[in-house]
């Protein structure tokens, strides 16, 4: 065991921990959009870190500079994926759940609903 | 380190079958869309450790085109489900 | 000048994913980077200008680290949140006025706020931005968009605008 393999065990062993974490929200979480919070966040920078350790054990050949590729074109398609499913289930009917502070994003959709009829009917 | 390995390998794949209880399980289907779009990024991390695994270096290209499918299918079913409605 | 810009990009994206520099690789690149870049170069970046400016890359690199660091800080919030067993949670929708004014800052504004703690971007509707918030702690408009969106917005004003 040289310092390279053990830094790349401990960078894999945090980036399985933060997927676990991720992955017990998104059971244990009460509605969608709380279980979509927790899973995206957790679950990124966990395969992030996974992604990173490849980086540190092949160096900067060519499965580490494509790793190193990944971790950008990884971050996006997440954060944007999960905005994209956010809005879908608010457009579903998927009310918010109990516990409810504050929901400012309804008049919004109603005002959006209402011209889309308006635009069928003729 | 194989050792250690061979059993971050099996926790990943453990992590899948918790995202498939959220598939089968969820009383909505967003619900079951969140959790493939969690699986998804979960397989990327199953290709990284086989790549050190195993040594063959195409298994990233694998996860690196995972992660593009896995994307347009989540915007597709979002833009689907954004013209429906719950209680029809 | 916004067609040549992404032909440079797709290329460059193209010897990155392949990594080899042989000539039947620089061909195939080539002529695939020609086909894709008429179709899209309309959804492309407006001010190609802009790249040039050095001290927008300064401003990145800052703009990484407090990046990096509040998403490991967003980590640990919800493994909190998650781990702990009566799960304090008080989630709500807010509406926040965005100050930036061109899309490409807006969409990484968006991103930044997905990533930190206890925040998920909604929607963009005209000048607000709805926010998702796992922890609602006031109601009242000034205090939480100082929270949510003032940490990022003057480092991205810097470099995208």
């Amino acid at each position: 065991m040289n310092s390279t393999s053990i830094i790349t065990v401990v960078l894999l062993c945090i980036g399985v921990l933060f997927n676990l974490f991720g992955c017990i929200g998104l059971v244990r979480l009460p509605d969608v959009y709380n279980r979509l919070q927790s899973a995206t966040k957790c679950v990124t920078l966990g395969t992030c870190s996974i992604l990173l350790s490849l980086v540190v054990y092949f160096g900067f050949n060519d499965t580490g500079v494509k790793s190193l590729v990944a971790i950008p074109l990884l971050f996006f398609a997440s954060t944007v994926g999960a905005h994209a499913l956010a809005r879908g289930a608010y457009y579903f009917g998927v009310k918010l759940g109990e516990g409810t502070v504050k929901d400012d994003y309804k008049e919004q959709v109603e005002i959006e609903e209402k011209k889309q009829q308006l635009h069928e009917i003729p | 380190m194989t050792t250690v390995l061979h059993i971050l390998l099996y926790a990943q794949i453990l992590l899948c079958f918790f995202c498939l209880y959220r598939v089968v399980m969820g009383p909505t289907i967003p619900d079951r869309m969140v959790g493939i779009d969690i699986f998804g990024v979960l397989v990327v991390g199953i290709c990284a450790i086989l790549t050190i695994l195993t040594g063959r270096m195409f298994i990233i290209d694998i996860g690196i085109a995972w992660i593009i499918l896995s994307f347009i299918g989540t915007l597709t079913m979002a833009k689907y489900l954004s013209k429906k409605k719950l209680n029809e | 000048m916004r067609y040549i810009a992404l032909y440079i990009v797709l290329f460059g994206f193209w010897l990155l994913l392949t990594f080899s520099l042989a000539t039947d690789n620089l061909i195939v690149g080539a002529v695939a980077a020609l086909l894709i870049t008429p179709y899209f170069g309309n959804y492309f970046v407006k001010d190609v200008g802009k790249w040039v400016q050095p001290h927008r890359y300064v401003w990145l690199v800052i703009y990484l680290f407090i990046f990096t660091w509040e998403c490991i800080k967003a980590n640990f919030d919800v493994a909190y949140r998650v781990l702990h067993p009566a799960m304090p949670i008080k989630p709500g929708i807010v509406k926040v006025k965005l100050n930036l004014k061109t899309d490409m800052a807006r969409v990484m504004l968006a991103n930044s706020i997905t990533m930190t703690p206890g925040t998920i971007s909604v929607d963009i509707v005209d000048d607000y931005i709805y926010i998702h918030w796992i922890y609602v702690s006031s109601v009242e408009p000034e205090i939480y968009s100082r929270k949510v969106a003032g940490r990022f917005e003057k480092y991205i004003k810097m470099i995208f605008e």
